[in-house]
């Protein structure tokens, strides 16, 4: 199977979100998917639960999708999106605690060699580790 | 106390229309330990619940609950949006099989307990649920009381009040460290906004 986990970048910022979406895409390349939103319902800075669900089934991948966030709402309003898909995609979306811009850049990094959606958790997550 | 629909239709109406009109004020409390969007995050949230209005006063309870929690979810574009909206929905999903007002401390107490999950918080932490808890224990410890209205009232000022003094641990405003202390939760605000705007409609029903 080549399919390889997908990327969504939510930010408060649609700016900071494609900015980051652009970095992924010119450092790992197109085979990764990756998909992007910021800002809220009216254009303002915030989230937006709706643009992060179709982030989600852009970015859809067999092996699952990872999230990565700016702060507090990006991370509440991501996982509330993640409840309210399907029941069997629920458990293969995943929201990374990690820095959006390096944690999006390592995690599509990690997806494009094939690793499962865990494996692309930890290694975005190691960047908090450390 | 009976719940009638005319009276739900007023009780959302009411609560919507004092959210919006405090926004200035949870605002100005936001820029000082937040972000400053939680006024016009409400006000988007509960202007989009106002639209909806004649439907949700139209639904059963629980399906009522349900909407304007999902409601807020897709517009107010904050974390109170998934807060105030896991809220209604777990309401509203707790409603369905009970009774009101019979049963409202058990239907308040899950929609807490969704707050308190989704954000991964607990009372004196200088946020909404300094309000949410102990208006719920009010409404356990003086079920069925003559003054429960009042002290409904009573216990959400008091409850805002006692967030002032407190140090944020968790929200934006836990950056803040030591200088959170000194301002209003403005989560804690809003709660108590919408509470007193339930007690207001109620009495005036009495």
């Amino acid at each position: 199977m080549n399919d390889t986990v997908g990327i969504v970048i939510v930010s408060h910022s649609k700016d900071i979100a494609k900015g980051t979406a652009d970095m992924v895409r010119q450092m790992v390349g197109s085979e990764v998917k990756v998909a992007f939103c910021g800002g809220n319902p009216d254009g303002g800075l915030g989230t937006n639960v709706s643009l992060i669900i179709d982030a989600i089934n852009d970015a859809w991948s067999a092996k699952g999708v990872a999230i990565l966030v700016d702060l507090g709402g990006a991370e509440t309003n991501s996982e509330m999106a993640v409840e309210m898909l399907e029941p069997e995609r629920r458990k293969m979306v995943v929201v990374c605690n990690a820095p959006i811009v390096e944690g999006a850049v390592m995690a599509a990094t990690e997806a494009a060699g094939g690793s499962s959606l865990e494996q692309v958790r930890a290694v975005a997550e190691e960047l908090t580790a450390g | 106390m009976t719940l009638q629909f005319d009276t739900f239709k007023s009780l959302v109406k009411e609560a919507a229309e004092k959210v919006i009109a405090s926004a200035p004020e949870l605002t100005a409390l936001d820029q000082a330990i937040g972000d400053g969007d939680h006024g016009t995050n409400m006000k988007r949230g509960f202007e989009a619940v106002l639209s909806k209005l004649d439907t949700i006063s139209a639904q059963p309870l629980d399906e009522a609950f349900k909407t304007i929690g999902k409601t807020l979810v897709m517009t107010v574009g904050g974390a109170s949006g998934p807060l105030y909206g896991s809220f209604f929905l777990a309401a509203g999903e707790a409603l369905s099989g009970k009774r009101l007002p019979e049963d409202l401390a058990d239907v308040f107490g899950s929609g807490v307990n969704a707050v308190s999950a989704r954000g991964r918080s607990h009372v004196g932490e200088k946020t909404m649920l300094d309000v949410l808890v102990p208006v719920l224990e009010t409404l356990k410890a003086d079920a069925g009381r003559d003054d429960l209205i009042t002290r409904v009232r009573t216990t959400a000022s008091e409850a805002v009040a006692r967030t002032k003094p407190m140090q944020a641990t968790k929200g934006r405003a836990s950056f803040l460290g030591v200088r959170s202390i000194g301002h209003v939760d403005p989560g804690a605000k809003s709660s108590c906004v919408l509470l007193h705007a339930v007690c207001s409609t109620l009495e005036a029903r009495q």
